[in-house]
């Protein structure tokens, strides 16, 4: 079945899939997930793609129980700390409570399925999973 | 120093539901009662600041139509929750700049019922998968990669305090909030104004864990309008306008400078560290020096955090700043002692001028039955996220 990731910055079928992949500043090596017009850091405008450490530690998270419409509630918001790149992301694979879901905790990369379209391509997600 | 600019007259109409006003009854009230405790006339007025988010972009102008149209310029501004703040810094400027010795600020919305305001506008979706914006997404990503639900955001930025220093609970931000609450009941002008037990805080109906609905602030009606005058004009006046008038001694704004951070989950904390540190230095005051302290409480997670911004305790201490009951208002530091964003509400845009209303009133001993008594020096704050700050600090006349 085609698939196609929800962003762009998440590769699912190139090696070492699944990555998250940023564009890093060639000048000061700031990160970032979306399009650049120059670094909100040092105003370079080089940009370069590296993969990002699928493995983390959960710096903070919120359980969001009350969204727009078409969101599914109960989840877990939060920004992982991927080995000194910070990423937001769903924490996954866990139930959306307070006490399975702690700062510090330690994480890693999945994907998440999400749906289909009129042509048959499975959008695929990604969020990270406690790990042991 | 005769370069200060001082608050001649200001005002805040009741927040809550005005169902039979429209935002421009609402800022004619604010507006006509701030010239009025100024003891001046719209012809007077040099200059006007005009903050009102969910309205018409030409806001300023439609209001002159129902309070007076002298020709003055008017400046329509938009920086989110720091709106108010931000077209008072319009009025403070234009003094400052020698362009007129009196301007007018205006902050007004109508939000009652207005529910989250933010989540998921971002793509209509349905038919073939193609990538668009800066992401390149192929579908909303509010709830799919973390939230952007206000609740949720602040909610994060809180729980990140206690990530850092520890000690900040579900049951700690609850407690700010039960201040806060218990503030207000001392308030005719807060949207709510009762009490809650803790208890029933932390059953509250969860929005965003730790943030319960009474956690966060009140989506209302409201608008605060404010009158500044330069000094050698205010020198002029009437012994009894100098009297009552209330001195700016610092008038800061800022945005959010980079963090690797913030390109992820707002920042808050750094521009408002920015924004403190600077207004200390132009007032020549501390933290030790504060009487009271209105802060941007927008949800409680936020206010553990501003502690420490604001410098009101040690870095890394707002927990135990907060537990030692410093900040309720018979503590050593009272922080929003109008029941703040959570219980007073927050009209976004009136809110940067309201907050002012508030210090400004405790200042001129004014406060009725929630003044703190002998106050002389009082800090306001605001926060937009996107992001921009907003502090005051303000003193009694001499």
């Amino acid at each position: 079945m085609p698939q196609m990731s929800l962003v762009e910055y998440l590769d699912i079928d190139g090696p070492g899939a699944p990555r998250l992949i940023a564009s890093e500043c060639v000048g000061c090596g700031a990160r970032y997930f979306d399009r650049r017009n120059a670094c909100a850091s040092c105003s370079h405008t080089e940009f370069r793609s590296v993969d990002v450490t699928p493995e983390g530690v959960l710096r903070t998270f919120t359980i969001v129980h009350f969204a727009a419409e078409g969101v599914t509630v109960p989840f877990v918001a939060g920004v992982i700390d991927c080995d000194g790149t910070p990423v937001r992301g769903n924490v996954v694979n866990v139930p959306p409570d307070p006490e399975h879901v702690r700062t510090g905790m330690k994480l890693r990369l999945t994907t998440v399925p999400l749906d289909r379209d009129e042509n048959g391509v499975d959008a695929v997600g990604f969020g990270f999973e406690p790990i042991g | 120093m005769t370069d200060n600019v001082w608050i001649l007259g200001i005002h805040m109409t009741a927040f809550g539901k005005h169902r039979d006003k429209d935002t421009l009854d609402l800022g004619s009230e604010a507006v006509q009662g701030a010239l009025l405790d100024a003891g001046v006339e719209m012809r007077d007025i040099g200059v006007m600041g005009s903050g009102n988010l969910i309205g018409d972009p030409g806001y300023g102008q439609l209001l002159q139509k129902q309070i007076g149209q002298t020709g003055i310029p008017v400046y329509n501004v938009s920086n989110a929750c720091a709106t108010g703040a931000t077209a008072l810094r319009v009025a403070i400027m234009a003094i400052k700049a020698g362009e007129t010795d009196m301007g007018l600020a205006v902050g007004v919305e109508k939000l009652s019922g207005a529910g989250l305001l933010s989540g998921n506008k971002a793509l209509a979706e349905g038919g073939a998968w193609a990538r668009t914006g800066r992401f390149g997404a192929i579908a909303n990503l509010d709830g799919r990669i973390g939230t952007e639900t206000m609740p949720g955001v602040f909610a994060q930025i809180g729980m990140e305090y206690g990530y850092k220093y520890g000690g900040a609970d579900f049951e700690l931000f609850a407690s700010i909030a039960e201040k806060n609450h218990a503030h207000s009941t001392l308030n005719p002008k807060a949207a709510y104004q009762t009490r809650f037990t803790l208890e029933e805080i932390m059953n509250d109906v969860m929005i965003a864990y730790p943030n319960t609905r009474s956690m966060c602030s009140a989506n209302c009606d409201g608008a605060a309008a404010a009158v500044v005058v330069s000094e050698a004009k205010l020198r002029t006046l009437s012994l009894e306008q100098q009297r009552r008038a209330v001195k700016i001694s610092a008038s800061v704004l800022t945005s959010d400078p980079w963090q690797p951070g913030c390109q992820v989950l707002p920042d808050i904390n750094t521009l408002t560290r920015q924004a403190a540190t600077t207004a200390y230095e132009q007032a020549g005051v501390g933290p030790e020096d504060l009487d009271l302290v209105e802060l941007h409480d927008c949800f409680a997670s936020a206010e553990l955090v501003h502690y420490d911004n604001l410098g009101l305790c040690e870095p890394g201490g707002a927990v135990d700043f907060f537990k030692s009951g410093a900040t309720w208002r018979d503590g050593r530091l009272p922080v929003n002692v109008s029941g703040g964003l959570e219980s007073k509400g927050h009209p976004v845009s009136a809110t940067g001028i309201a907050n002012i209303w508030e210090v400004a009133t405790h200042l001129r001993g004014e406060a009725g039955d929630r003044q703190i008594a002998g106050a002389k020096v009082g800090l306001a704050h605001v926060i937009g996220l996107g992001s921009a700050c907003g502090v005051h600090i303000l003193e009694k006349a001499a």
